[in-house]
This record gives C-alpha cells, sequence and structure tokens, in this order.
C-alpha cells in the first residue's frame, strides 16, 4: 500500500470512466444541474417525512438527526461483487467456525495460534457460554463486515462487526429513495435487488429456532427502546418481517421458557433476534443494574428453548487486537487462503509494534480494541501534536487497550455538493446472514461516506452520510 | 398484539383527546371572559372554572396563586409541570407514537409529528391572550387529523380498537366533568329559570363539547338547561354524550371479545354502564341529584380503564 493517487471509485488513478459507472456518468453529463438539486431536496424530504433518523449520543439538542444522504450511488461490478461475496462468506464461516471452537473444544488455542489471555482476558468473553451446544451451530447470524480499498485489485476488511451491526435500514431505504427519485436512470442498467434482505433475515432466523419449536417459529426483534440510536432501524425491521418489536419488559421467563406479554395472555417465543449488547440481556447473568433485558434468559437459553441472534460473547471475534489474528483464522478452519485482506495492524501489545506506533503517531490510525463509532480514534496524519501527545501518555498507560494501522488512501466516491460533483471517501458494510441452512447475501451493503472534504471518518455519529450501493448483474 | 403496544396505542389516543378537551375548555373561558360587561352581573370566574374543569386547580394555585388569563393558558397549554397541559399531552401522544410506530399509519404518524412541531413553535414564543384562539385551532386540528386518519386509515383489528377505547374513556370522562362543574346552572324543569347569565352558561358548556348547533337540530327550541343535560348524557346521536361514548366502548370491547374468543371485567362493566345510561331519562336523574349522578358516573368510567388496563394492557 505504497502512497499514490487516490483511487476514485467512477474514475479510477487516471480520470477515465470505469465500466460499471459508464451508463451513470454519460447520465450526469446530460443531466442539468437543477434536477440533481431538486431530487436531492426531494429526498430529504421523504426522509424527514418518513422520520427516519438517528440518535446522537450527548447531543439533547438534536436529538433524532436526519443521516444526510447523497444522491450519487457506489456502483460496483458484477465481477467484483462476486469476489467481494466469496471473501465475506469465507470470513463469516472461519468467525462461526471459531466462535464454536473458543465456546467447545479450543483447538485454535491448543494450536497456539492465537494468545489464550486475548481470549479469557476479552471483556466480551462469556463463560456462560462455554461447553454450550447451540442446536444451530451458528453464533453469528447476522454480521457487518466493514471493506474498504485503495485500488481496482483488493479488498481490505477494516473491521467486523458480529456483535448488534446496524445500518441495514438505510441500505434499503436508500434503493427505495432512488427508485423513486431516479427511475430513469435505475431503469438504464440491471441493477441487482436487495429488497429480499428483511425476507432472507426472517429466514436466517427463523432457521436457527430450537429444535422444540413450532414448524412456524415465533421470532421477536429485542430492542433497548425508543432512546436507542439505531431505534428507527429496530422498528423498520421488525415492522418489514412482521415481528413484534419488543423490550425487555414485554418478555418474561417460566419454566426455562421464554414469553412474551400480548393482549391475549402469554405467548411463547421461540427466537430473539437481540439489538441489546451481551451486557443487558439478563440481569441474572450480566450486568445486575440492567432494566433492558430479561431475567433468565440465558437460562433459558442454555435449556435449549430459546435461540438468541447473534449469540452472546460474540464480542470475541470482532475487538480490534482479534482483527489482526482473523487471517490465521481463515487458514485454520477453512484450509484457504484468505480472499479478503486485513489491514496491516500493530498490536500495541507486542513491545516492537508499540515502539514503532509510539514513533510513527502522525502517520498511523489508533484505535482502542473495544471502542466502536469511531469514538476513540486517532487519525495521526490530521491530528495537532497536542492531541498526538495526549494519546501517546494514554497509549502508554494500556498499551493493550490499542491498535495502530496505516492511513489507507481509501477509495473516493462523488458526492453532489452545491458546487458539482466532488470525490469523498467511502466504504462499504455489506450485511451477511448464516443460518442453518447456510449463508445468505443480498448483493450490496450500506455505503458509508465521509462529507468533509479529505476526511476517513464515515460514521454516521461523526458527520458521515450515505449512498445507495448498486451491484450491476454480470 | 404486544400488551405494551396496545397501552400506548389506548393513551396516544386518550392524550390526543385530552389535549383537544383542554384546548376546548380554554376557548369557552376565552369567550366567556370577553362577553359584554353587562351581563357580569354575577360574579363568575370563567378562568377559575377553566382550571377546575380541566382539573389542577390546586397544583394551579401552589404554582401562581393568583387566577389570572395569562397563567391560566401558561398553565393549561404550556407548563411542564402540570402532566395534562396540552404540551404535554402531545409530548406523551408523540412519545407513544414513537414507540408504536409500526402499529401507526403513517398518516396517523405523520398528524402527531407535524402537531408536536407546530407547538414547540408556539411555546417557545410563548403566546399573548389575543393568540390564544389561533392556538386552540391548531390544537384542535392535530386532533381531528389524528382521529380522521384513523378512521380512514387503519385496519379495524385490535390496534384499531384499543386506540378507540382511549378516546372514548377520555371523551366520556371529559364530557362528565364539563357537565360537573356547572351542574348548579343546570336544573330540574321546574325550577326557577335564572338570568340572561345561565343562558350564557348553557351556551358555553354546549360549545366546549361543539353541540350549540346540534342542540338545535335536535330539540328545535331555546336553550333548556334540562335539555342541555339529556343531550351531553343521553342522546345516543351526540357523539360526545355519555351514552354515546359507551355505546361505542361497549361496541369495541365487543369486538375485541369477539377477535380473542373471550371476554371479562371490561365488557361485563362496559355494558352494565352503557344499560344505565339508555334507561333512564333526565328527570330521574335530577331527583337523584345530577352532581350526585355525575360523580358516580366518573368513578364507574374510571373503574372501567383499570378494568381494561388489567385485562389487557399489562
Amino acid at each position: 500500500m505504497a502512497a499514490q493517487a487516490i483511487f476514485d471509485e467512477m474514475s479510477g488513478h487516471d480520470g477515465r470512466s470505469r465500466d460499471a459507472y459508464r451508463i451513470l456518468q454519460d447520465w450526469l453529463r446530460s443531466a442539468p444541474p437543477q434536477l440533481l438539486e431538486h431530487r436531492r431536496e426531494e429526498a430529504e424530504l421523504f426522509f424527514r417525512r418518513v422520520g427516519i433518523t438517528f440518535a446522537v449520543y450527548g447531543n439533547a439538542e438534536a436529538e433524532e438527526r436526519l443521516i444526510p444522504f447523497d444522491i450519487i450511488p457506489r456502483i460496483l461490478s458484477g465481477q467484483e461483487w462476486s469476489r467481494l461475496s466469496r471473501g465475506l462468506e469465507q470470513r463469516v464461516k472461519a468467525l462461526n467456525l471459531f466462535l464454536k471452537d473458543i465456546y467447545g473444544p479450543r483447538d485454535i488455542l491448543r494450536a497456539g495460534i492465537i494468545p489464550p489471555e486475548l481470549v479469557y482476558l476479552n471483556p466480551y468473553y462469556r463463560p456462560q457460554m462455554h461447553g454450550l451446544s447451540l442446536n444451530s451451530g451458528i453464533y453469528v447470524q447476522v454480521a457487518g463486515i466493514d471493506i474498504v480499498r485503495v485500488d481496482d485489485q483488493d479488498f481490505y476488511v477494516l473491521e467486523d462487526n458480529l456483535r448488534t451491526p446496524s445500518g441495514v435500514s438505510y441500505m434499503l431505504e436508500n434503493r427505495e429513495v432512488m427508485m423513486r427519485l431516479f427511475p430513469e436512470l435505475v431503469g438504464m442498467q440491471r441493477i441487482r435487488p436487495i429488497e429480499n434482505y428483511v425476507d432472507e433475515l426472517l429466514g436466517t432466523l427463523k432457521s436457527v429456532a430450537p429444535a422444540s419449536s413450532p414448524w412456524d417459529p415465533t421470532v421477536v426483534l429485542l430492542t433497548p427502546g425508543s432512546l436507542n440510536s439505531a431505534y428507527y432501524e429496530h422498528s423498520f425491521l421488525a415492522d418489514r418481517m412482521g415481528v413484534e418489536l419488543v423490550e425487555g419488559r414485554d418478555l418474561f421467563v417460566r419454566d426455562d421458557m421464554v414469553y412474551m406479554r400480548t393482549t391475549e395472555g402469554p405467548k411463547r417465543v421461540d427466537v430473539v433476534y437481540s439489538r441489546i449488547d451481551d451486557d443487558f440481556l439478563d440481569p441474572l447473568v450480566f450486568r445486575p443494574d440492567s432494566a433492558l433485558g430479561v431475567p433468565g434468559l440465558i437460562a433459558a437459553y442454555r435449556a435449549g428453548n430459546v435461540a438468541i441472534a447473534n449469540a452472546p460473547g460474540t464480542g470475541i471475534a470482532d475487538d480490534k487486537a482479534m482483527y489482526s489474528y482473523v487471517p490465521d483464522i481463515v487458514r485454520f478452519y477453512m484450509g484457504e487462503e484468505p480472499i479478503l485482506k486485513n489491514v496491516p495492524t500493530w498490536r500495541c501489545r507486542e513491545q516492537d509494534s508499540l515502539s514503532y506506533v509510539l514513533d510513527n503517531l502522525h502517520e498511523l490510525v489508533v484505535k482502542e480494541v473495544n471502542g466502536s463509532g469511531g469514538y476513540g480514534m486517532l487519525v495521526g496524519p490530521h491530528a495537532t501534536k497536542e492531541t498526538c501527545e495526549h494519546f501517546k501518555a494514554r497509549i502508554l498507560a494500556h498499551p493493550d487497550n490499542y491498535i495502530a494501522q496505516p492511513t489507507l488512501a481509501l477509495s473516493t466516491s462523488p458526492i453532489f455538493t452545491e458546487k458539482g460533483l466532488a470525490p469523498r471517501h467511502v466504504d462499504l458494510r455489506p450485511f451477511v446472514l448464516t443460518g442453518r441452512d447456510g449463508v445468505r447475501l443480498v448483493p450490496g451493503g450500506l455505503t458509508r461516506v465521509a462529507l468533509t472534504e479529505g476526511s476517513l471518518v464515515v460514521n454516521s455519529s461523526q458527520g458521515g452520510g450515505t449512498k445507495d450501493t448498486w451491484v450491476l448483474s454480470e | 398484539m404486544l400488551s405494551r403496544d396496545a397501552d400506548s396505542l389506548f393513551w396516544l389516543s386518550r392524550y390526543v383527546e385530552r389535549a383537544e378537551n383542554t384546548a376546548r375548555i380554554l376557548d369557552v373561558a376565552y369567550r366567556m371572559a370577553s362577553m359584554p360587561i353587562s351581563y357580569n352581573d354575577v360574579e363568575t370566574n370563567e378562568w377559575e372554572s377553566a382550571l377546575i374543569t380541566a382539573g389542577g386547580i390546586d397544583q394551579f394555585r401552589a404554582a401562581y396563586g393568583e387566577v389570572t388569563p395569562e397563567n391560566v393558558i401558561e398553565f393549561l397549554a404550556f407548563s411542564e409541570a402540570n402532566a395534562s397541559s396540552i404540551q404535554n399531552s402531545f409530548d406523551t401522544a408523540r412519545h407513544n407514537a414513537r414507540s408504536v410506530r409500526s402499529a401507526l399509519t403513517s398518516e396517523m404518524w405523520e398528524a402527531i409529528n407535524s402537531a408536536w412541531l407546530d407547538l414547540r413553535r408556539y411555546k417557545a414564543r410563548k403566546i399573548k391572550v389575543e393568540d390564544l384562539p389561533r392556538f386552540l385551532n391548531l390544537v384542535k386540528e392535530a386532533s381531528l387529523r389524528y382521529d380522521g386518519s384513523a378512521m380512514r386509515t387503519m385496519l379495524r383489528n385490535d390496534a384499531y380498537w384499543f386506540s378507540r377505547l382511549g378516546l372514548y374513556i377520555e371523551r366520556a370522562d371529559n364530557t362528565a366533568r364539563v357537565l360537573d362543574v356547572k351542574y348548579h346552572v343546570l336544573l330540574p324543569q321546574d325550577a326557577p329559570v335564572g338570568g340572561g347569565i345561565d343562558y350564557y352558561q348553557w351556551a358555553a358548556i354546549l360549545r366546549s363539547v361543539s353541540a350549540l348547533v346540534s342542540y338545535q337540530w335536535v330539540y328545535h327550541q331555546n336553550l333548556r338547561p334540562w335539555l342541555v343535560a339529556d343531550l351531553l348524557i343521553l342522546r345516543e346521536e351526540m357523539p360526545r354524550s355519555l351514552a354515546a361514548c359507551y355505546g361505542a366502548l361497549s361496541r369495541h370491547l365487543d369486538d375485541l371479545s369477539h377477535r380473542y374468543g373471550t371476554s371479562g371485567a371490561a365488557q361485563r362493566q362496559a355494558r352494565a354502564t352503557h344499560a344505565r345510561l339508555t334507561n333512564r331519562n333526565i328527570e330521574d336523574i335530577f331527583q337523584h341529584g345530577l352532581h350526585e349522578f355525575l360523580q358516580e358516573f366518573l368513578a364507574d368510567n374510571n373503574r372501567l380503564s383499570l378494568a381494561i388496563t388489567n385485562q389487557y394492557l399489562c
């Protein structure tokens, strides 16, 4: 990853339109500028009317905010997608096998591939899961894998999200808006549909129901409640799947079986699609002060009377320290070379890496091992000397808590601005579903875009936006 | 459906209805207060009676002391301390709406959401007494829009019935309270009728439940106090009467029991109260004592709300 001109998804390195973008670019050239401005305004109206909002923590003023939407789609060719999707499937399969192993025989630790303390001292390690044989054998039913690229060759995984990945509602709404606003453009090419995501999700969740459940198991979506930042998505998915959106207080456990309180009395629940952190799931087992969870849920889970997706304890596989071992994990379980690359990562827990990181802070991105949402992160090249010094002290105090990566020349994709089209850095979060019956992937994902010129931070909590992602038919 | 969702729908409708009722109460106070002074030979304080009708006179006295138009408007429309202020009613309604988004149609959500946004703007700029009618109109229109969207767009299933139950419980409570505060001016047929001021009082009662014109259509005669009571208690064709509310309550509770295949205390209580209202005439009620009758009704109505909660909402 040597320094080079930034790769643009539309115009490559050399400014010539890439194949997948040809139709879009011709269309953009012929479209009057006012048209784009009008459509952008319409899109914003649509989002506001439907109330697609997200909450930003610590920002009481704007309890609900819109995620900025950019109207220029990001396009992947059929070939690009087929390589990417094979890589995603391979990676998520390996991560599921890894979790099954860690909470089972622990072959990978005995083989000396992963340092045991990375597992046992990990705050997301759940001893309660140990020795529990899941009926489906699946731990991660819904994964969101963050992908970036620096050229037209390789895809790099930036991060695995294996706990409660969010953003899929934006993926679906973005497509809906694009089809409404640009029917002529959408109709000019063969874009692979993604609308079946919700059906696939429901199918995946039903496939992991306990053996004892009826042929049509009852699925619920468990949300922390309407103050949660992803509440819109929770209600969106529950609504589209036609399942109840429950809070902890709507569920109770009797004789190790889970019920929800309905107007017709208690109703048995077979599968809980949980959007609550493990910590809060069951106050009897995890945080005793949790008011969000369901007392006895884990006992019911251990008794095999309910499935929880994703399984508690998946966080050990997606923290940033474990991340650097994922290529080894893929080789160990799949016996194959990983198709998707990892971004080179220095683990500050290792002495050599630590000194390298401290010496080169101004060129690196430093992340907290357990952080998410772009919080607790240092972007060296954009940080002041003072911030760097400050961060240095934090790293030295807890080196185990940090990893560092080179600042990637992330690819850009054009966005529509007041001054016309302008390139901005993007990433991509495809969603990988894994059920008892295999992996399901809808072609595409959520493209996040850093709206500020030059910025590399795409997180919606930090001013990032989203765009529609098109995968073309081969 | 989830009990919590049903509960949210029930209270969502109650709070929208409550906001509208409070707006009507304020509207009447405003009209009465701007009445020609010559009719005011009897010392009345319409702003005070608005507080009594809406509930919360004690809380008001503790917080404000003096009853002035500005204070009453502030307390009933915007006060955060008053759980039933119009502003708080819409806050609660919207909070509930957000938590049951998927059980609402988009039209209902938009009605609540845009009213809530409009109200926030009013709150921010502290309205003057003469701006009151415009503000109250906004509240009434929001309630109409919400109710109209519910009627026109919701599936006729349990979600719809729970939202209707909330509305009728709240409406019955309001009508009974409006009557009770004025029971002393509503007289049996043979009692001596007071002067001009009473006429305005009766008209105000009717206006507060938007029944002034309906009265003429039903009775074809000048305002008579016992007929005002008759209209608002016993006439099923009057949509805000106690009888009409209980007709609707029993009907929707029956819808629920058919759908669910069981019935319980809520159905029994609603039917009993409805029967009491349809088998009475207004002379009976005056003989028994209007105030006593209304107090009993309010207690029954509360009991029904509790029975619905126990049977379905928790």
